[in-house]
């Protein structure tokens, strides 16, 4: 064969697999729209469940999610920046970060519903904080760790070194340097990893089943020692646990955390393709 | 000739090899020093272990021995102020690298760090330190603009600034004209020439003609050796050292 067809050839296949990648995504999206676009409206959106959930709107869930995904943002991110700058700025290679390395590796490895158990020891059992919002939130935050401190430290290391030699040679000391060098050019990187960690977070189910998630709940969360409904366990008990609940409803409340998710990753986008063209090195 | 800098018997070691031999230097107070010599002859080593840059070395063992005097007093001595030992001899780099922020940030952005806070100070040193450096005509009106839109050999000469900003004793070039244009670096040079009144000056040169043209006192490095050291005149013209004068003449290097 010669060089051109094999290169004509790897192109086509290298295509093609691209391509299979974002044919599920397409589908999936696509597919959750057509069926539940029919029962997202106003009322949907504004109004507490109604019927035995069957009618109604998934106004406490909506709440309930974006009061967790703020609650995980509270707990994760001053952790894992402050762990991430540790790392990438002040870690010699140690048996200490080795270990605090391999304790993130792990971390990400761990199921989300063994994070749910972790929390309802630790949080709702031990600390006493009963199955309530910071309990939720604590657990969450805690899972999404790993993530954003691993791009949050790729952030970092992404300004390049000289950068810091130069800031050093002109007497700055090594936190002057962070603060004022290398963290506002790591920013945009940071804010995108703690965006998709609060994605991630904002659509699990598992670690909010022990610890803050409630069946049905007539009215508003007052405190967060509250139990809040949320999207992804609302979603998971009208697809298994009522019976007799309108396919449409189900689609539709899927289709509303669809929507939030992706329009976190939006945000996120759009904030990694401004950085790209400011990027002055 | 007073002495700012007595360099004694320093080694410095990398994990791959020596980088310098046992080299002993004075460098005097208001003149040009050049540090010249082929590549891996030590000089930007020699260069950065006056500031004690080379303590940012973090990957790789290293290993230092001799004494490095400034005004007499160790360098390496425990409770240096390094951050202030840094203030006091500037370092400008071969490829102009300006902070990510506007042009007057770079210029003040060592003082700041220090703490001063005071604006009329601050645009006063702006002013003069791009003065001193020979851009001030050009950026006067475009201070609050991003650094990196400036030239390559705008940059070095900002480069310059931030470092006399800092109202250095010492000013260390290490091949401060590498990326620039034969104007640009006849602009750097002249600046060096009226600094030196000011300031001690130690250059590692872009070329032996650059040495020549700029030196009060040579100093000729190889392989980690100080062969030679005198007089810009004497090197150039009657060096001692047949190493020198092959180098010299362009017989390697």
């Amino acid at each position: 064969m010669s060089r051109q067809a094999s290169e004509k050839i790897a192109f086509a296949i290298l295509t093609i697999l691209a391509v299979v990648v974002v044919v599920p995504i397409v589908l999936v999206v696509v597919y959750i729209v057509v069926q539940g676009i029919g029962a997202v409206n106003w009322e949907f959106l504004t109004a507490f469940p109604r019927n035995g959930m069957k009618e109604g709107g998934i106004l406490p869930a909506i709440i309930g999610t974006v009061v967790l995904t703020f609650g995980t943002a509270i707990v994760s991110i001053p952790i894992a920046v402050g762990a991430a700058i540790y790392l990438a700025e002040y870690a010699r290679d140690t048996w200490l970060t080795r270990s605090i390395r391999l304790a993130i590796i792990n971390l990400a490895g761990i199921p989300s519903v063994v994070y749910g158990l972790f929390g309802l020891g630790l949080f709702v059992l031990f600390m006493g904080l009963g199955t309530s919002i910071v309990a939720g939130s604590l657990t969450l935050g805690l899972m999404t760790l790993p993530v954003v401190i691993s791009t949050a430290e790729e952030a970092l290391l992404a300004v390049p070194q000289r950068i810091r030699v130069v800031s050093r040679s002109l007497g700055a000391t090594r936190w002057q340097t962070v603060r004022q060098v290398v963290l506002p050019n790591a920013l945009p990187g940071i804010l995108t990893g703690v965006i998709l960690g609060l994605e991630r977070a904002a659509g699990e189910t598992a670690p909010i089943l022990f610890t803050v998630a409630a069946f049905y709940l007539p009215q508003l969360p007052r405190s967060p020692l509250d139990q809040t409904m949320a999207l992804p366990y609302h979603l998971y008990v009208i697809s298994t646990q009522v019976p007799g609940m309108p396919l449409e409803v189900q689609y539709g409340t899927a289709l509303v955390l669809l929507v939030m998710v992706l329009s976190m990753n939006l945000v996120a986008t759009i904030i990694r393709s401004r950085f790209r063209r400011r990027r002055q090195w | 000739m007073v002495a700012k800098f007595s360099i004694r018997h320093l080694t410095f070691r990398y994990s791959d090899g020596v980088a310098l031999r046992d080299v002993t230097l004075e460098i005097p107070a208001n003149e040009i020093t050049v540090v010249f010599g082929p590549s891996h002859a030590g000089k930007s080593t020699l260069l950065r272990s006056l500031n004690r840059l080379n303590d940012l070395i973090e990957n790789e063992a290293t290993e230092m021995s001799g004494l490095v005097l400034l005004d007499g007093k160790d360098i390496y001595r425990p409770g240096v102020d390094v951050t202030e030992l840094r203030r006091r001899v500037g370092m400008v780099f071969a490829l102009p690298i300006p902070l990510p922020l506007t042009i007057r940030e770079n210029v003040v952005y060592g003082l700041r760090m220090r703490g001063e806070r005071r604006q009329a100070r601050l645009n006063e040193l702006v002013e003069r330190s791009l003065r001193q450096a020979a851009l001030w005509d050009e950026v006067e009106d475009r201070l609050d603009e991003p650094a990196m839109r400036l030239s390559g050999g705008q940059q070095q000469r900002l480069c310059l600034a931030r470092t006399l900003a800092l109202e250095p004793d010492v000013i260390l070039l290490d091949n401060p004209t590498s990326g620039l244009d034969p104007l640009s670096t006849a602009k750097v040079e002249a600046s060096l020439q009226e600094l030196k009144a000011d300031y001690t000056i130690v250059l590692v040169p872009h070329s032996v003609q650059q040495a020549a043209r700029v030196a009060d006192l040579a100093a000729f490095l190889l392989g980690g050796d100080l062969v030679e050291v005198g007089p810009s005149e004497q090197i150039f013209t009657r060096p001692q050292e047949p190493r020198t004068e092959d180098y010299i003449t362009g017989r390697f290097g």
